[in-house]
C-alpha cells in the first residue's frame, strides 16, 4: 500500500440472505423457526409416506448490497459517497466502520476510524449535557484523559455552557445535533465518516460542521462524507464514488459523478416496480406494487412534462385484501431532498383500499420545470402504516411550457423547481386619473 | 496513540472471517468504555426511580419474609446449625438476586442498546458484561441490608465471611455464562424474552434460596448440583453464617464445573454470533 493511501478497498461484497418464509419480519421467533422446523418435517414425513421424494424449496435468497467495490482513498481526502438509497452506500460505511463483516474482498484502513453518528445515538436522555460528552465519546473510542482535554472546545463548538448539567432530554434538538456532532468533531480520528447526519440541525450550525470538515481534511485526515445533498457534495468534496445496485458506476471529480449519476438515475419510466425495493417500512400487509406512469389519454409514457396531466397508477399488492379506510400520500422532493410538495388523498376523498386495489394520483397540470426529482410513497390504513418508501422513485420531467411563454422561469431563478399557476392584472385608473 | 486503537502506521485488515484475531485485544482497548456504560446503567437505574435503592431492597426483602413464613413456619423446614431462618434465606436470597439480575439485565440490554450496535463498533461482549455491573451495585445494597438483619438478631459471621469476595466472584462467573447464552440468544430469537422471567421464576423455587440444601435427601444431593446456582448459595451460606452450613463437596466442585461449562459455553455462542448482531437487530 503506497505511502498516502489511507482505504484500499479491493472487490468488496456484502451478502445478506433474505429469508422468503420471513419475508416482513425484522428478526426471527423462536416460535416461527419451531414451528418451520415441525411442518418440514410433517411434510417429509407425508411425502415418504406417499412414496413422494421430497421437495426442499428454494426460500432463501442471497442479496448482494455490496458487490465487487474497490477504490482507493488518498491523505486528506474528502471522499463523497452518492447513490440511491440501497445502493450500498449505508452497507460499505458499516464494513468500513467494523460494524460488519464483508462477505468478500478486502479493505485496508491505515488510521483510526470514527463515525459521526445520527443524533443521539449513544446520547442517554436522562443523562446532563457533560456526562454525555464523556459518555459519547467513550462510545467513539476517546479515552478520558482525551475528552478532559477536549472538553471546552467542544462545549464552545456546540454553544450548550449553560445547558450543561441539564439533562439532554430537555435540549432542544438543535442543541441535542450541535452536541453530538461536537463530540465527534472533535475526536481526530485519521478518518472521519459522515453519514447525513448534516441534514438535521440549522443552516449556520451547517455551515459551521461544514468548515470543521475542511478543517480536518486540511489536517492531513480523511474524511468520507455520504449525503444526498449533491450541491454539498459537490462544493466540499475533493472526490466522489457513485454507488448503483451495489456496484461503483463512477469513480472522479464530484461534478463528473454528481453528472453521471443524474443521467443514469434509475427513474421512473413508463411502468416501474416498487415492491423490489428492500428499503421501506411499514406493516407490509398491503404494499405498493408496480407503478405506471399515465399520459393524456391514459396511455403509458416514458416521461413526465412539464404543465402535462400527470397521473400515477399504482398496483397494491400483498396478503390483507380488506378494503380498508385509508390514506394515500406521495411526496415530491428535489433531488438535494427538499421536500416540494405532497398530494395526500387525505383531504380529498376517502380511499377504501386493500392488497390488489389500485389507486390513481392526477396532478391536472404538473407543477414542476423540468429535471429529476425524488417520490416517496405513503400508505396508511385505519391508523396502521402499511408501506412507506422513502425516496421511492426518480421521476424526470421533460420540458414544456407552463406560462405559454418560452421559458419557465425568469431571468435570474433558473434552477427554480416549483411552478404555480398565476396571474397578473393591472388597471389604468391610476394613471388616468394622473392625466386628468 | 490517543485511545491505543492503533497508531497512524497501523494497518486494519478487514477481511471475511478476519475479525477473530484482535478480539481480546480490543476488548481490552475499550475498558473505558465497559466502565462508563456501567456507570450509564447504574446512573439511570438509580436517577430514574427516587426509590432506585429501596426499590432494589424491598424485593429480596419480601421473597425473604414469605419464604420465612411459608417454608420456615408453615413447612417447618430447619435451618442450618441453628442460625435464625430468616438469615440463612436472606443469604441464600442474595446470590439468587445477583444471578436473576443479571440474567434479566443482559438478556435485553444489546436490544435496548441496538441503535449503539448498530453504529459502532465495540466488542460487543462489553454490553450484557457493563449491564451486570448494576446487578452487582444491587447486590451491595442488599448485603448492607443483610448486615442489618443478621444485627437485628444479633448474629455475628464467623471467619469464613472473609471468603466471601471469592464466591461473589464466582456468582458473577455463574451468572455471566448463562447471561450471555441468553443474551445472543435474545438477539437472534425475540421470543426468547419471554422465556427468561420464566427460567428466574422457576430457578428461584428450584434453588435452595427458601430452604437449606441440607433438607434435599442425600442420595440426589450430587446432582442436585448440577444447577450451577446449588453451590454458590451453599457457598454463600458457608461464608455468612460462620462455618454452620455444612460444605458438599462433591456437590460444589460438581457446581463449579457446571459454572465453568456454562460461562465457556456462553463465550463460545456470543462470539459465534456476535458477527451478524449488527445485521439482525
Amino acid at each position: 500500500m503506497t505511502e498516502d493511501v489511507v482505504i484500499r478497498a479491493e472487490g468488496l461484497g456484502k451478502k445478506y440472505l433474505i429469508d422468503h418464509h420471513a419475508e416482513q419480519a425484522r428478526y426471527v421467533a423462536l416460535r416461527d423457526v419451531l414451528m418451520r422446523g415441525a411442518k418440514t418435517v410433517k411434510n417429509k414425513a407425508s411425502d415418504i409416506l406417499h412414496g413422494r421424494t421430497s421437495a426442499t424449496g428454494a426460500t432463501i435468497e442471497e442479496f448482494w448490497a455490496l458487490n465487487d467495490v474497490s477504490f482507493d482513498v488518498k491523505r486528506g481526502e474528502i471522499l463523497g459517497i452518492i447513490g440511491r438509497n440501497g445502493a450500498g452506500k449505508s452497507t460499505l460505511l458499516k464494513i468500513l466502520a467494523r460494524i460488519t463483516e464483508p462477505s468478500a474482498g478486502r479493505v485496508t484502513i491505515k488510521g483510526r476510524v470514527a463515525s459521526l453518528l445520527e443524533v443521539g445515538t449513544g446520547f442517554h436522555p436522562e443523562l446532563t449535557g457533560r456526562e454525555n460528552i464523556y459518555l459519547n465519546g467513550a462510545i467513539l473510542g476517546m479515552n478520558r484523559a482525551e475528552i478532559q482535554r477536549k472538553f471546552d472546545e467542544i462545549v464552545n463548538f456546540a454553544d450548550v455552557e449553560k445547558f450543561l448539567d441539564t439533562p439532554v432530554k430537555r435540549y432542544s434538538s438543535g442543541m441535542y445535533v450541535r452536541l453530538a456532532f461536537a463530540v465527534a468533531a472533535y475526536l481526530e480520528p485519521e478518518i472521519l465518516i459522515i453519514d447525513e447526519v448534516l441534514a438535521v440541525g440549522d443552516f449556520e450550525f451547517q455551515k459551521k460542521c461544514l468548515g470543521r470538515m475542511a478543517t480536518v481534511a486540511g489536517d492531513g485526515r480523511t474524511v468520507l462524507f455520504v449525503s444526498h445533498n449533491l450541491g454539498a457534495v459537490e462544493a466540499l468534496c475533493t472526490s466522489c464514488i457513485g454507488l448503483q445496485a451495489g456496484t461503483v458506476f463512477h469513480e472522479g471529480t464530484p461534478s463528473e459523478t454528481i453528472n453521471i449519476y443524474l443521467s443514469n438515475a434509475q427513474a421512473l419510466r413508463g411502468r416501474s416496480d416498487l415492491s423490489r425495493i428492500k428499503n421501506r417500512q411499514g406493516s407490509g400487509r398491503v404494499r405498493f406494487g408496480s407503478v405506471a406512469l399515465l399520459g393524456n389519454d391514459g396511455e403509458v409514457v416514458d416521461h413526465a412534462k412539464v404543465a402535462e396531466r400527470l397521473c400515477l397508477s399504482i398496483e397494491l399488492t400483498g396478503d390483507d385484501p380488506r378494503p380498508l379506510p385509508a390514506r394515500v400520500g406521495i411526496r415530491f422532493s428535489s433531488m438535494q431532498g427538499t421536500p416540494l410538495f405532497v398530494c395526500s388523498s387525505e383531504l380529498l376523498t376517502e380511499l377504501r383500499v386493500g392488497a390488489g386495489s389500485r389507486v390513481r394520483c392526477v396532478i391536472p397540470r404538473l407543477p414542476l420545470s423540468s429535471g429529476t426529482y425524488k417520490l416517496t410513497f405513503f400508505l396508511e390504513r385505519g391508523g396502521v402504516v402499511e408501506d412507506w418508501i422513502e425516496d421511492g422513485l426518480d421521476l424526470f420531467v421533460e420540458d414544456g411550457s407552463f406560462f405559454g411563454a418560452a421559458k419557465n422561469t425568469p431571468s435570474g431563478h433558473e434552477g427554480q423547481l416549483v411552478l404555480v399557476d398565476h396571474s397578473w392584472s393591472f388597471d389604468q385608473m391610476a394613471s388616468e386619473k394622473l392625466k386628468l | 496513540m490517543r485511545s491505543g486503537l492503533g497508531a497512524a502506521e497501523y494497518e486494519l485488515v478487514l477481511e471475511p472471517g478476519r475479525a477473530d484475531r484482535r478480539y481480546w485485544y480490543d476488548l481490552w482497548t475499550y475498558r473505558e468504555l465497559f466502565a462508563i456504560l456501567a456507570w450509564r446503567d447504574v446512573v439511570v437505574r438509580y436517577k430514574q426511580t427516587v426509590i432506585g435503592v429501596a426499590w432494589a431492597m424491598v424485593r429480596p426483602f419480601l421473597a425473604m419474609v414469605v419464604f420465612t413464613v411459608v417454608f420456615g413456619h408453615l413447612a417447618k423446614l430447619p435451618s442450618v446449625g441453628g442460625a435464625p431462618y430468616p438469615v440463612m434465606v436472606f443469604a441464600g436470597m442474595l446470590p439468587w438476586f445477583l444471578f436473576s439480575t443479571v440474567l434479566t439485565e443482559a438478556s435485553s440490554s444489546l436490544i435496548g442498546n441496538a441503535n449503539l450496535v448498530s453504529k459502532v463498533y465495540f466488542p460487543r461482549l462489553i454490553i450484557p458484561a457493563s449491564s451486570a455491573v448494576v446487578a452487582l451495585v444491587d447486590f451491595a445494597v442488599n448485603l448492607a441490608l443483610l448486615a442489618g438483619i443478621m444485627l437485628w438478631y444479633g448474629y455475628a459471621p464467623g471467619w469464613q465471611i472473609l471468603a466471601l469476595p471469592g464466591f461473589v466472584v464466582l456468582a458473577m462467573l455463574a451468572s455471566l455464562g448463562p447471561a450471555f447464552l441468553v443474551t445472543a440468544l435474545n438477539v437472534k430469537f425475540r421470543d426468547f424474552r419471554y422465556i427468561v422471567p420464566f427460567i428466574v421464576q422457576f430457578g428461584l423455587y428450584v434453588s435452595p434460596v427458601g430452604f437449606s440444601s441440607g433438607t434435599v435427601p442425600s442420595q440426589w444431593r450430587f446432582w442436585y448440583s448440577l444447577n450451577p446456582v446449588v453451590g454458590v448459595i451453599d457457598g454463600f451460606r458457608w461464608c455468612v453464617l460462620g462455618g454452620k452450613s455444612p460444605f458438599y463437596l462433591p456437590g460444589f466442585i460438581m457446581s463449579l464445573g457446571v459454572v465453568a461449562l456454562f460461562f465457556w459455553l456462553g463465550i463460545i455462542y456470543f462470539r459465534r454470533t456476535e458477527k451478524s448482531f449488527a445485521d439482525i437487530i
